[in-house]
């Protein structure tokens, strides 16, 4: 244990009256990045198993795992698939010039091609991310002495994955900025957040940056090629429409669709999904309310009906899986700060998240996602959803005892 | 109070928007562009310096149960006649501004500077307290409009600064900052700015954290 006599023996200079005081947080940043941290949960009424802040956000990571390999492979292969309809063998494009370099090139059969040209894509957006949301962490961390905790691993990786591939660098730093400072710290950090920070930065990029951040052209890498979403081609002719368009139920199922990073493959989610709720890190409640949600109101549209609105018809086993809302559903959804915090409110609250996509995704024209949106809106209400759950609970109790 | 504060204290020590946390309505509406908010500003300023002057002229004649009516009838006749007036000579600028200028009738400002100070004070003062909150508001609302229109459109007064990418410059303009809600977070940074440079305007908690932060 070298190394960890080597942190202990540093510990007294970053103490109360230590040399390095003001540094605290950037040392125990480090050490309990490398070792488990002392502070878990010793109270009730969250006794039973010692869950501390690290194990929780390392397991959403580890959950996510299918999500980005799947954005590396899915990424590339629309990317290489472009490329190919286009007859291009050599793209202009930084990421072209060193696959070019080593030699890997651009078939869109070859596995480890995809894979390559999707990571070109995948990690200069998550190191940004990191180092600019990083900085910002550390920065509040020192200032209000407070510690950099692992859920900023989640945010970044969350973040990364449901931004569009073409997103250029620096609105990459700018939304991560406003989604750690605007979203997080300024309420307090960690834990005291009411929104999702990762979908603050998003929203943030969508409204002020709409033309690189929807529409037809930011979803694959390859200049001058157009490659609009299931969703918004669902948008304008119709679900019925989408296998002529080459998106078949089991493609998008699997996630061959162009779409943000890592939300395209419904499949890659529902994995890190049952890994959630089997660790029970995600409450299966709030997927339980978002799923009947979503059903629900779908099917109220599909009775309704419509001759001019093609979305009213759409079943909802399209809206599962086309969007961003299995993403949404398995890592924003279930995110424990920003949603509902009882058992009844938790159901309530994916409910309401689930009822709101599908009405954005239908009845509103201008936004054919809507799961970003509906989440950042679920996230305000589920204070008011709790208090209500409370509330109910105390007037039960109280005539019991009249 | 000396006349001196009357005039400047609403600047930073008591800004009717960063402190009192009044009149944000107007800020979040007009603030789009840097020509309409000056105008509103122009607009505010005169009509709280005038309204307090004539309610303050008035206080000892007017009966306390029916103050807020006869504040109103005074606050309403000057706004309509600065409506007139920018109909008259700014009519460009009156139809972008629409209803806020009708609307300084409601403006938390003027009915709280004439009920907090004018009710109390000779005229001169108010007049004063008027001009200074009028500016107080303005500083605010400048400020929000030039980074808004700054950073949202790449212009100021209309003039190009930062040439944007439609226009085949470099600049990327950032839609959000067109939008309403940008103001609010504008004016919250405005607000956590001063609050960090003045610490006596924060406001005490409201409950008190009792897990220790370093443990």
């Amino acid at each position: 244990m070298g190394l960890r006599n080597f942190f202990d023996s540093m510990h007294h200079h970053f103490d109360v009256g230590g040399k390095y005081e003001k540094y605290y947080a950037l040392y125990e940043m480090v050490d309990t990045f490398l070792y488990s941290p002392k502070d878990v949960t010793y109270k009730a009424p969250h006794a039973r198993d010692h869950l501390d802040l690290k194990r929780m956000m390392s397991y959403v990571v580890v959950a996510a795992i299918p999500c980005i390999l799947f954005a590396w492979y899915n990424t590339g292969l629309q990317a290489n698939t472009a490329l190919q309809s286009m007859g291009i063998t050599a793209p202009n494009t930084v990421a072209g010039h060193i696959i070019n370099l080593l030699g890997i090139g651009f078939n869109p059969d070859n596995i480890i091609a995809n894979m390559i040209h999707g990571l070109m894509y995948f990690l200069p957006i998550y190191v940004v991310t990191l180092v600019v949301g990083g900085l910002w962490e550390v920065l509040f961390a020192v200032v209000r002495k407070h510690e950099v905790n692992e859920g900023f691993l989640v945010t970044s990786m969350l973040y990364t994955l449901i931004l569009p591939p073409t997103t250029p660098l620096w609105q990459v730093a700018l939304g991560i900025s406003f989604g750690v400072v605007i979203g997080k710290e300024v309420f307090g950090g960690t834990g005291k957040n009411f929104l999702n920070p990762a979908l603050v930065g998003r929203a943030f990029l969508y409204f002020a940056y709409p033309a690189s951040q929807s529409g037809a052209t930011v979803w694959v890498p390859v200049d001058g090629y157009s490659g609009a979403t299931a969703l918004s081609v669902a948008n304008e002719k119709g679900f019925a429409a989408l296998p002529e368009m080459g998106f078949t139920w089991m493609d998008a199922f699997l996630g061959f669709i162009p779409g943000s990073l890592g939300e395209t493959s419904t499949l890659a989610c529902l994995i890190g999904g049952v890994f959630l709720v089997f660790t029970k890190i995600a409450n299966y409640r709030l997927i339980a309310g978002c799923l009947i949600g979503m059903i629900a109101t779908s099917y109220m549209f599909n009775m309704i009906g419509s001759n001019t609105n093609p979305m009213f018809a759409m079943p909802w086993y399209w809206h599962l899986v086309i969007g961003g809302y299995a993403f949404g559903l398995i890592f924003m959804v279930t995110e424990p700060v920003s949603g509902a915090m009882t058992n009844k409110g938790r159901w309530v609250y994916g409910a309401l998240i689930g009822i709101m996509v599908v009405l954005i995704r239908v009845v509103n024209p201008a936004f054919p996602e809507g799961m970003m949106l509906a989440i950042l809106f679920g996230n305000i209400f589920a204070p008011l959803i709790d208090h209500f759950v409370v509330k109910a609970n105390v007037k039960r109790r109280l005539r019991r005892n009249v | 109070m000396a006349k001196k504060n009357v005039l400047t204290d609403p600047l930073v020590d008591n800004n009717p928007i960063m402190l009192q946390v009044l009149g944000v309505c107007s800020a979040l509406a007009v603030t789009s562009s840097l020509q309409v908010s000056l105008i509103m500003c122009v607009a505010l300023t005169s009509v709280v310096a005038c309204s307090n002057f004539l309610i303050s002229a008035i206080r000892n004649q007017i009966p306390s149960s029916i103050r807020i009516i006869a504040q109103m009838v005074i606050i309403a006749s000057l706004v309509i006649v600065v409506d007139q007036i920018l109909k008259a000579y700014a009519y460009e600028i009156s139809k972008t501004l629409s209803v806020f200028v009708g609307l300084i009738i409601t403006n938390c400002i003027v009915m709280g500077r004439a009920e907090a100070y004018a009710m109390s004070n000779p005229p001169i003062p108010s007049f004063l307290d008027g001009i200074g909150n009028g500016l107080g508001y303005s500083l605010v609302l400048v400020s929000v409009a030039v980074i808004r229109e700054l950073f949202g459109a790449g212009k100021l007064l209309g003039i190009t600064i930062l040439p944007t990418v439609n226009d085949g410059g470099w600049y990327v303009p950032n839609g959000l900052l067109l939008l309403p809600p940008s103001a609010f977070f504008i004016i919250g940074l405005l607000i956590w700015a001063v609050r960090s440079y003045k610490p006596e305007q924060v406001e005490e908690r409201d409950f008190k954290i009792s897990f220790p932060v370093r443990y």
